[in-house]
């Protein structure tokens, strides 16, 4: 309350005092700095809050890459990797150590004679010999056998197999990035040129009464939660299909991916039809004074201008399809096959991720593999988002600045 | 009249590298009003926004030159805009009272400035209220909203605003430009009687607005000073030949 | 000219079927929930529990659900509104438009908008279960379990670091839409930067902020991957008696019914129901928000001339 003094006093002090003297002394002293604590505080405050994006945004890689890292790195291996032992070596290991290798507990081992000691010890090494040359030396967890093909026993040709509960967990990603791209690219199939097409009408040819309708429409659609077009897809979209095609497994990439498409259409829609309307009216006006029909300056002028808004938006409509969950998780069938054909069922790596995760060992080699996965599927969607991004914007400055 | 409350010297202003005025030097006196006429765009507004540094709101703006309030350099690194702005207070253009009651719109300053209590905010609301030539038309409805009022009402709810806080000069940014004749005739009237309190600085467009309410007149043009006088020897006998032709209405 | 006809027919044609397809596809799914759903609506289904039958249409109820989908969006949204709203301040109130800073934050927030649901479930699990709750429990319960499991509080946080674009976009357009003028004319009677954005700004964008919050819960009402392994429960006898206690959620429950249910013809109805209830919800808030925006938008244009 104190520096509020001044200005209320000021008018009296001025009319006492000369004038000359009051008012130029006043001048200086008024109007000098003040220390506001807390205005100073509150503006650190505020920008230290606006920060926190992106602290999540490395947060987000940090604490999920983490958990990857040492898959990454290659410290993790599951291989099983015992030397056998002659009789003579194993006398001479310490207690505890024999009864591990042997596989008995050390009260038991206490209860054995020598000679029986020694049957085991043989028989032991001759099952390692056994297993030296099965899959079970095999360090699954490597780089090279989580992307690259292997010849397990018992196939006949390198394979891509991701099997990570059976006997020797197997942890090739191919698979699922096959089903991955394989949804996505169903998806896309079917939301660009739907999505594109919409946007071009709305944007250039449609009354206003039709876009007070779509467009609210479109909003709705994007409103749907992921997990309810995931149950559409799964309990009436999967049976139309079905019917309509006549093939083997209800679930697979088609329905998958269509009902991925639902859901990709709006981010497509909407950021085409903002590219579109975004050119600038005195292009199309000058196309029509020159006797040019509404679709040709669409066509011909409107669309080659906002090219870039509509890659982008396949772009971002792209990212939105890869990291998209539920849909695919409930509606593709999620059997990790290789397969080109869109008819069979396919896992990709996000219904992986959700699929697997609540029944993994906490920092086994399951565990961090999947937390790989989803690192990789952030460093895919980031980079999309940026370059998405990135077209958009200088789109933007370029029609704005023209 | 030996005592400028501002005094300007040599004053260049850019928005980015386009420069809006050029080596302009004015002196503006206690208890008068003075005039910034010219063009559209020729820099009055501009040099009335440095008088209590609200360009400081436009980013990438540079100031050079000297510009001072009884000798205190407003640039100068030590001042507070914040108490600058208490002591020279604006009204703009457009009016903008806030989308509160009339009450709480003059109340706003002054809670500002620490006072809380409620008798003294009366007081000095119904004080500024009559002085804004505003209170017989409000008095009854003091807790309606500002926003229900006429444009008039609203511009000199806004002068009422501004002089609340006793600032002791008045920034007038062409306050009638929105406004029918009669509510402008109204603000014309106010301003020869504000004058008698504070010093009133106005830019207007309309010269015959200057002529009426101005005692000293300073003529811009492409964000130079043409000339600076008087507001009769301007408008009668002008020294300078463009002054005289923008003032008789030939170009403007 | 006729030859122009025809291809002028064909494009309109093409692009305005294109536009119908999608309204039709949204008419039919919605007609699709709505009317099947419409058929298991009752007071006891919406405030009826699970412990008589979770699979059973005559028996089962969403109560509990409804409850933790509610309970959940609540918790996030006290997280989230006041970073989000903050954050927008800081953007359209202080930060310098072209500055690299405000580039790195904008480019974030696009970011952490496109991040996929699912990684937000790993990040919850990995950050805030793991590491958070970890931390408190190492330094307060001297390692015992209480924090690092899943728990309403963590599917919250993470669904509330999900939802800040929402929040921040919408309270940005909202900040945008108060006049000038206001600021121009509290600035210029004295007011400090923050007294102004406290006193004139902040209430005037209050029904946008309140559109973003909306939004927000609307989107993490429907979100489900996020939760799965940070709070959601498949099922539990008990309402969840506190933060740190797991919870049903509408949208986990429709996951869980469409494939685990030992007889999915049998479970049809109850699916129905459930996905009408989550529907409701979610449009409910989406149409307030859409609504109030819209009638932001108009006093924008008027405000802007």
């Amino acid at each position: 309350m104190t520096e509020k003094q001044p200005v209320e006093t000021r008018r009296g002090d001025a009319g006492v005092a000369p004038a000359s003297l009051s008012r130029t002394d006043l001048g200086a002293a008024i109007i000098r700095k003040r220390s506001r604590p807390g205005e100073w505080l509150a503006e650190r405050g505020i920008f230290a809050v606006s920060l926190s994006s992106i602290v999540m945004i490395f947060l987000i890689f940090a604490f999920v890459g983490r958990e990857a890292l040492p898959v990454i790195l290659g410290q993790t291996s599951n291989a099983r990797t015992q030397k056998p032992l002659t009789p003579d070596e194993a006398t001479k290991l310490p207690a505890d150590k024999l009864a591990k290798y042997i596989g008995v507990s050390v009260s038991e081992l206490k209860g054995y004679d020598a000679e029986t000691l020694k049957t085991l010890v043989e028989l032991k090494a001759e099952e390692l010999a056994q297993v030296s040359n099965t899959d079970s030396r095999i360090n699954t967890t490597s780089w090279q056998k989580m992307f690259q093909p292997h010849r397990w026993l018992g196939y006949d040709k390198p394979e891509y197999i991701w099997q990570p509960t059976s006997e020797i967990p197997k942890y090739n990603c191919i698979p699922l990035f096959i089903g991955s791209l394989k949804a996505t690219l169903v998806a896309l199939l079917f939301s660009v040129p739907l999505g594109v097409a919409a946007a071009i009408y709305v944007s250039q040819l449609a009354s206003p009464k039709v876009r007070e309708i779509v467009k609210p429409t479109i909003e709705l659609l994007s409103g749907i939660p992921s997990v309810v077009l995931g149950f559409f897809a799964l309990i009436v979209l999967a049976t139309i299909l079905q019917t309509i095609f006549h093939y083997s497994s209800r679930l697979n990439a088609l329905v998958g991916g269509i009902a991925l498409g639902l859901a990709v259409i709006p981010v497509i829609f909407t950021i085409a039809e903002d590219a579109l309307t975004s050119v600038p009216k005195s292009y199309s006006q000058a196309a029509l004074a020159l006797g040019a029909a509404p679709w040709q300056v669409a066509w011909q002028v409107v669309l080659p201008a906002a090219l870039p808004g509509v890659f982008a938006a396949c772009i971002l409509g792209f990212g939105r399809a890869m990291g998209e969950t539920m849909i695919v998780l409930m509606a593709s069938g999620n059997a990790s096959i290789v397969s080109a054909s869109i008819l069979d069922s396919c896992r990709t790596i996000t219904a992986t991720i959700a699929a697997e995760l609540a029944e993994v060992v906490f920092g086994g080699a399951h565990y961090r593999i999947l937390f790989l996965l989803g690192t990789l599927l952030f460093a895919v969607t980031f980079v999309t988002n940026l370059v998405g991004e990135m077209i958009v914007h200088r789109l933007k400055a370029r029609l704005e600045g023209a | 009249m030996d005592n400028p409350v501002f005094h300007i010297e040599k004053l260049n202003f850019w928005y980015g590298a386009k420069q809006a005025l050029f080596d302009v030097d004015v002196t503006i006196r206690p208890n008068q009003s003075t005039a910034f006429i010219g063009p559209s765009g020729c820099g009055k507004t501009t040099l009335l926004r440095c008088l209590n540094r609200m360009n400081d709101l436009i980013e990438r703006t540079r100031v050079e030159g000297k510009i001072a309030l009884h000798g205190q350099g407003l640039y100068a690194p030590e001042v507070d805009v914040i108490e600058l702005r208490k002591r020279v207070g604006m009204v703009f253009q457009k009016s903008n009272p806030f989308p509160k009651s009339i009450f709480d719109n003059i109340a706003y300053g002054l809670r500002i400035q620490g006072v809380n209590s409620k008798n003294d905010l009366a007081d000095r609301i119904e004080a500024s209220l009559r002085k804004a030539a505003l209170w017989d038309e409000v008095k009854d409805r003091l807790n309606d909203s500002a926003m229900a009022l006429s444009g008039g009402q609203q511009q000199r709810l806004c002068i009422a605003r501004a002089i609340a806080v006793e600032p002791e000069v008045l920034l007038m940014d062409e306050p009638c430009s929105a406004l029918d004749p009669v509510a402008t005739a109204k603000i014309e009237e106010l301003i020869q009687d504000l004058k008698k309190e504070f010093t009133i600085v106005i830019v207007t467009h309309n010269m015959q607005q200057a002529a009426r309410v101005s005692d000293h007149t300073a003529f811009f043009y492409l964000g130079k000073l043409v000339e600076f006088d008087v507001t009769t020897k301007i408008f009668t006998n002008p020294a300078n030949k463009q002054t005289e032709d923008y003032v008789t209405g030939r170009f403007g | 000219m006729k030859i122009r006809d025809w291809r002028s027919v064909a494009f309109t044609g093409a692009t305005g079927l294109a536009t119908f397809c999608i309204v039709a596809m949204v008419v039919v799914i919605l007609g699709n929930i709505v009317w099947d759903g419409a058929a298991q609506m009752s007071l006891r289904f919406i405030f009826g529990g699970t412990s008589e039958g979770m699979f059973d249409a005559q028996k089962a109820g969403v109560f509990p659900m409804i409850f933790g989908t509610v309970a959940l969006v609540v918790l996030m949204t006290i997280g989230v509104v006041p970073v989000g709203v903050i954050t927008a301040v800081y953007l359209t109130e202080y930060a310098r438009h072209e500055s690299l800073i405000t580039r790195v934050i904008r480019g974030a927030i696009n970011n952490l908008a496109g991040v996929p649901s699912i990684v937000f479930g790993l990040f919850g699990l990995g950050f805030f279960v793991q590491f958070v709750g970890g931390g408190i429990d190492k330094v307060f319960f001297g390692g015992q379990l209480h924090y690092a499991k899943p728990a309403l509080i963590w599917a919250a946080a993470t669904m509330a670091v999900l939802t800040l674009p929402v929040v921040i976009v919408a309270t940005e357009e909202a900040l945008r839409a108060v006049p000038h003028g206001f600021r121009e004319g509290s600035l210029a009677l004295g007011a400090t930067k923050l007294e102004t954005i406290w006193k004139v700004v902040l209430p005037q964008a209050l029904p946008g902020i309140l559109t973003g919050a909306i939004l927000a819960v609307g989107r993490g009402a429907g979100e489900v991957a996020p939760i799965m392994f940070t709070g959601a429960a498949y099922y539990l006898a008990h309402l969840p008696k506190g933060p740190t206690d797991q919870f049903m959620h509408l949208g986990y429950h429709v996951f869980v019914l469409s494939t685990q249910s030992p007889d999915i013809e049998r479970t049809k109805p109850i699916l129905y129901g459930t996905v009408l209830v989550l529907l409701l919800l979610t449009f409910l808030l989406n149409l307030t928000a859409v609504l109030v925006r819209a009638g932001i938008r108009a006093k924008l244009r008027a405000a802007n001339g």
